[in-house]
Order: C-alpha cells, then structure tokens, then sequence
C-alpha cells in the first residue's frame, strides 16, 4: 500500500527533512518517490530503512551523478530517487549504520553546494524584484507590482542563507579541532 | 604542503589500496583495519578518490567488462606520501610517549 504525503520544506531545512524521512521510516513508511513538495511511501518494517539525501553537482541523469549514484548503491543503499539535483538513497538498518559523509570537510562541502545554489536564486529574486518595483513607482506600470512577490523571496532565501553560514561556521570551529 | 597532515580517510584510503580494492572494498578495510572505529562514509569517500586520482597517488585500474565496479590502486607517489605520514605519525607517538610516558 502506498501514501502520498504533500510536506513542503525550505531548501535550507534539507536536515530537518532528512530527519522527517528518517522518522516516517521509523514508524513503518519508507520512502519510494519524490516530487515537488511530494514524498511517497511504502510499508516497511518499523526502524528498517535509514534515508538520506543530499544535493548534486550536476543533474541526476548526467554521467557524473549517475557515477555517483552506483558508487553509493555498491555500498548497500538504494537510490530511492531524485528531485531537481536532489538525490534521496535508503539503507537497511541492518546493513550498519548510513551516512553519505564521515568527515567535516565533505558536509561543508556540501552546505557550500547548498550556499551556491541560493545565492544565484535570490541574487535572480533582488534584481527582477527591484527593477520591477523601480518599473512599478516611476512608470506606474501596474502589470509589475509582482515585484514585491520576487523580493520577499529574495529576502526569504538571504534569511536561509545566514541559517546555511552558521551551520557552516559551526562545522569550521570543529573542524579547527577535531577532524 | 610537504609538511601537511593527511586526513584519518585519505590515510586509510591510500593504506586500503596497496592492494587493487573497489569503493565498497576500501570501507571494509578501513573499517577492519581500525577495529570497527573508521566508518567512510560513501560520498565522503567518493569526493577523496577523485581527489587523490586528480593529485596522483591513485589510479583507476582498466575497467573490467564482466563487473561496473571500478577498482583503484596506490602508485608510487602514493607510496611515498604515505611512508612520509608515517614517518610523521611516529614523531607524534614519540613525542607523546616520551612526555606523557605511555
């Protein structure tokens, strides 16, 4: 039997939606597909999978990634499946314990894949919202009041990004020490 | 860089591989080699190989047709890398034994 649950997450929560997926795979749903903003399950046995995830540099069907996701699956997990450059994989939990990082240097790696990617999203959401307010005041071009839409995401997206640098700083002020 | 330290992983990997050894095989080394402690993680793993192939002190061996599986093995430069971190690895015990009296 299959469960479609619709759950929304900002990219910069992919912890806390990794966290969600491991929860769910807890309480007997593991994870089958993904979409936008759409997770589909199956029945498991309680506490049988691990779900990870984690962006890519290129898109799933590119020849890197696609490299990428075998070389994982050849360590026991399954690539359960993939949204934008999103990769979801799964593992039995008794196979041993799954992470697709064992070092601080890889996961700041990742957040900075992640710090990139927004950057050019809301630096995009600034600039069209600002030229379209700028449109909007001195032309009174009422066809451009989305503007305001294309700010608040910029604006939304710098707020994940300042959440991104602290977790970033976090893992540097460990990684001083330990590594 | 001459003097730099090599990661715990890079250090098991270059080990793992004195012997042609695929992905999975390097973390079951590593793992066996540490008594269970160093757990490589698969991405984390993947990011150090293209790493030590792209400075040299891997290779990929030829793939074989029979399996997908891509195995990698230490050169020379590898070799020396690693002798040199031993080295080091020695006067950081040394110097620790000799203080602390180990």
């Amino acid at each position: 039997m299959r469960k479609v649950i619709h759950k929304c997450f900002f990219v910069w929560n992919f912890d806390k939606e990794e966290k969600w997926l491991c929860e769910m795979a807890a309480k007997g749903f593991v994870l089958v597909g993904v979409g936008f903003c759409r997770y589909e399950f199956e029945k498991c046995d309680p506490g049988e999978y691990d779900v990870r995830l984690q962006l890519l540099n290129n898109r799933p069907n590119h020849p890197e990634s696609q490299h990428y996701i075998s070389f994982v699956e050849e360590t026991g997990a399954e690539h359960v499946g993939s949204y934008c450059k999103w990769v979801y994989f799964r593992k039995k939990t008794s196979e041993g314990a799954f992470e697709l990082f064992s070092d601080f240097e890889s996961r700041i790696k990742q957040l900075n894949r992640i710090i990139l990617m927004i950057i050019f999203l809301v630096a995009a959401n600034l600039y069209i919202g600002m030229y379209n307010l700028f449109l909007l005041f001195f032309y009174n071009s009422e066809l451009n009041s989305f503007g305001f839409v294309n700010l608040a995401l910029g604006l939304i997206g710098s707020f994940g990004i300042w959440k991104l640098l602290k977790k970033r700083k976090k893992l540097k002020n460990d990684n001083q020490i330990f590594e | 860089m001459a003097n730099m330290a090599l990661t715990e992983a890079v250090y098991y990997i270059l080990l793992s591989l004195t012997k042609p050894l695929h992905g999975y095989g390097i973390i079951q080394n590593a793992e066996k080699l540490s008594g269970g402690r160093v757990k490589l993680a698969a991405g984390t793993l993947y990011g150090a190989i293209n790493s030590l192939i792209e400075k040299g002190w891997i290779e990929a061996l030829p793939e074989d047709k029979s399996s997908r599986k891509k195995e990698y093995v230490i050169t020379q430069a590898g070799r020396e890398i690693l002798s040199k971190e031993i080295e080091r690895l020695r006067e950081l015990l040394h110097n620790g034994e000799a203080i602390l009296g180990g």
